[in-house]
């Protein structure tokens, strides 16, 4: 029998759930012994840096989310390349692929997600490929040649971030998006139309309304791709073809077992799961969404590394909650600076879209009882923050709300009360220092 | 740590804070020159003025930064020791999600970076602070809850 090694916290997956949760048990408990184990093989990276990667072979070292030295400066035992195969929730135990048992006191599953590949003819051919982590980037990289053509299946945030690095690259892109639009999850109606309008300018290609319903081989079976059919017969030639329709919880761990699933793992506002001593957080977990006012995957990167603070906290024994996520994209690609968050394409007319266009900036609130359930700023995107923390603390904004939108928004668009609170110094905190000194000498001219 | 607060009645709008902020982070030390002869830094913090309210904002460098928790790279830190916020501007991608989520809109983009408020890290007072003709912004200790 292998010999079972322990560890007192054991945190499955290397990101940002991951890291998030190691660096506040971290802060509360110096000494416990933490791993993390990851089947890929290196140290926590930034996922969303893949595209850059892919563009321009922005190196692992910059990559990097926490300096080299991370996990050897907080004692965070790693265990990389290694794949957990098992769990025994009631033993507390963890089988690695190796064949090596782990035992754990709180386990955390920050497994992430998985691309979602649908059943395809011709999904074998070579040249197919996803885009979620490095080794995929590695891998397209491998594969482009001068003439490389691609399709790109799904016009979301990841088809959208492939499509800029292929660009890059120099490869013809088009992508195929299922929807009438691109990006249409994250954007309303009219920045998907923006947004499309920038891909089209850099070249590529957009066919909305149809789906991939085969891919191409020469020779047919096995062969590299040649091109792709669409569920309307038409043929788009490409040697390339990128799977970028979305994310699913990574759930294969707790299948079957006591940990409550349902789209992912069901977590509370401590992100503990149903079962003692078993935390969730990221991707792969149905975390508290303050707009939808119950738990939702919101598969985004701070979502993932909050839940996973908070998580950390409370295996560490200091009780944190989540104030929750929700949806929120933040859009740079071919130039666009668009962030949105909440709810932009509201699913009935309860809504009131408070909105204001000027010079190339577009700013719109959607208003429902007096809240703010979602924002879409692009262009002038700076005050946008402002805007954020209004909906996210739920403040009531029907006397202002048209202040949101305007060119000028600032601090002083709020009402006096919050403005105060933010930037004055707190009457209740005893002030110890406050130097006054000569302003300093100035140079005018010469 | 010390921040810097706004005496919001004090301030006249001037603008001053701006000018030395800017002046500060260039790289050439004489005023005329920094402006005229170069193009100058962005300012790090902003002046609101609606009449009759003005302030200038800057980063508050939170004790709970949203902007660190939500930056994908790694390239916004919260110094452990001195508490300042801090931009590798070597990691950021200028991704701007720290600027969705900063409550103070402190952060700008600045080409494909983003550019913030490093409270003058090393000197005695922030320029802004110590060139304020009016004792509008207060350089202070707080003692954290
Ligand atoms: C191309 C791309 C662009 C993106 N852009 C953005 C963006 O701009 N903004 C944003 O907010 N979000 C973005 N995201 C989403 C963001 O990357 C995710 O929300 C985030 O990575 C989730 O973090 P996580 O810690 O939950 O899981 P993940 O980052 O998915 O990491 C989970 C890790 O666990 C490992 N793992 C899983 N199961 C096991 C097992 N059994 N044993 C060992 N290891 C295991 C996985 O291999 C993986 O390394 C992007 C994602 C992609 C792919």
């Amino acid at each position: 029998m292998a010999k079972t090694a322990r560890t007192k916290y054991l945190i499955i997956g290397n990101s940002a759930g991951g890291v998030g949760a190691a660096e506040a048990i971290r802060a509360v408990d110096k000494a416990g012994t933490v791993t993390i184990v990851s089947d890929e093989p290196y140290p926590a990276y930034s996922r969303p840096l893949i595209s850059e990667h892919l563009a321009e072979g922005c190196s692992l070292e910059r990559m990097l989310f926490r300096p080299a030295d991370f996990c050897e400066r907080h004692g965070i035992k790693t265990l990389l390349g290694q794949k957990v195969a098992s769990l025994s929730l009631d033993e507390h135990i963890a089988r690695v692929e190796t064949g090596q048992e782990i035992g754990w006191e709180k386990l955390l599953l920050a497994t992430g997600g998985k691309p979602i590949v649908p059943r395809m003819e011709g999904l074998e051919s070579k040249g197919v490929f996803t885009f979620t982590t490095l080794a995929d980037a590695k891998a397209i990289a491998q594969a482009i040649t001068p003439s490389s053509r691609a399709v790109v299946i799904g016009g979301g945030l990841i088809g959208v971030s492939v499509t800029e690095a292929l660009v890059k690259r120099g490869v013809g892109v088009t992508i195929v998006e299922m929807k009438d639009r691109i990006l249409n999850t994250i954007l309303d109606e009219e920045a998907s139309a923006l947004a499309a309008e920038a891909l089209s300018e850099h070249g590529v290609e957009i066919i909305t309304g149809h789906t991939v319903s085969k891919v191409n081989s020469r020779p047919a079976k096995g062969g590299s791709v040649s091109s792709v059919t669409l569920e309307n017969g038409r043929k788009l030639p490409c040697n390339l073809v990128v799977v970028a329709i979305g994310v699913v919880p990574r759930l294969d761990l707790v299948a079957g077992s006591d940990v409550r699933t349902n789209r992912g793992v069901i977590v509370d506002r401590h992100m503990a799961t149903s079962c003692r001593d078993v935390y969730a957080c990221g991707d792969v977990a149905e975390a508290y969404d303050f707009i939808a006012g119950e738990n939702r995957v919101t598969p985004v990167w701070p979502n993932a590394y909050l839940g996973g603070r908070v998580a950390g906290f409370n295996m560490a024994g200091a009780p944190a909650e989540y104030q929750g996520g929700t949806a929120m994209n933040s859009l740079k690609y071919f130039g666009l600076a668009i962030v949105s968050a909440g709810v932009t394409n509201p699913p009935d007319g309860s809504y009131e879209v408070v909105s204001n266009i000027y010079g190339s900036s577009c700013r719109k609130i959607w208003v429902k009882d007096g809240f703010i359930r979602g924002m879409l700023y692009s262009g002038e995107i700076e005050p946008a923050g402002i805007v954020f923390s209004l909906m996210r603390d739920m403040v009531n904004v029907d006397s202002f709300k048209e202040r949101l939108v305007a060119a000028d928004l600032g601090l002083s668009s709020l009402p006096e009360a919050l403005w105060r609170s933010r930037l004055s110094l707190p009457p209740s905190v005893p002030v110890t220092t406050i130097p006054v000194e000569e302003p300093e000498e100035v140079l005018v001219g010469e | 740590m010390k921040r810097v607060y706004v005496n919001e009645p004090a301030c006249i709008g001037c603008r001053l804070c701006e000018v030395h902020c800017q002046f500060a982070h260039s790289s050439s030390k004489d005023l005329v020159k920094a402006f005229k002869k170069a193009a100058p830094p962005l300012p790090r913090l902003r002046v609101e003025v609606k009449k009759p309210v003005s302030f200038s904002v800057r980063c508050q460098h939170c004790d709970e930064p949203a902007c660190v928790y939500a930056c994908l790279t790694g390239a916004l830190t919260k110094d452990e020791k001195t508490g300042v916020v801090s931009v590798d501007t070597e990691k950021c991608m200028g991704c701007w999600t720290c600027i969705l989520v900063c409550p103070y809109a402190a952060i700008t983009r600045d080409g494909d970076k983003i550019s913030k408020c490093d409270l003058c890290t090393g000197k005695p007072l922030p320029s802004c602070v110590a060139n304020c003709p009016n004792e509008a912004l207060v350089y202070a200790e707080t003692r954290e809850s």
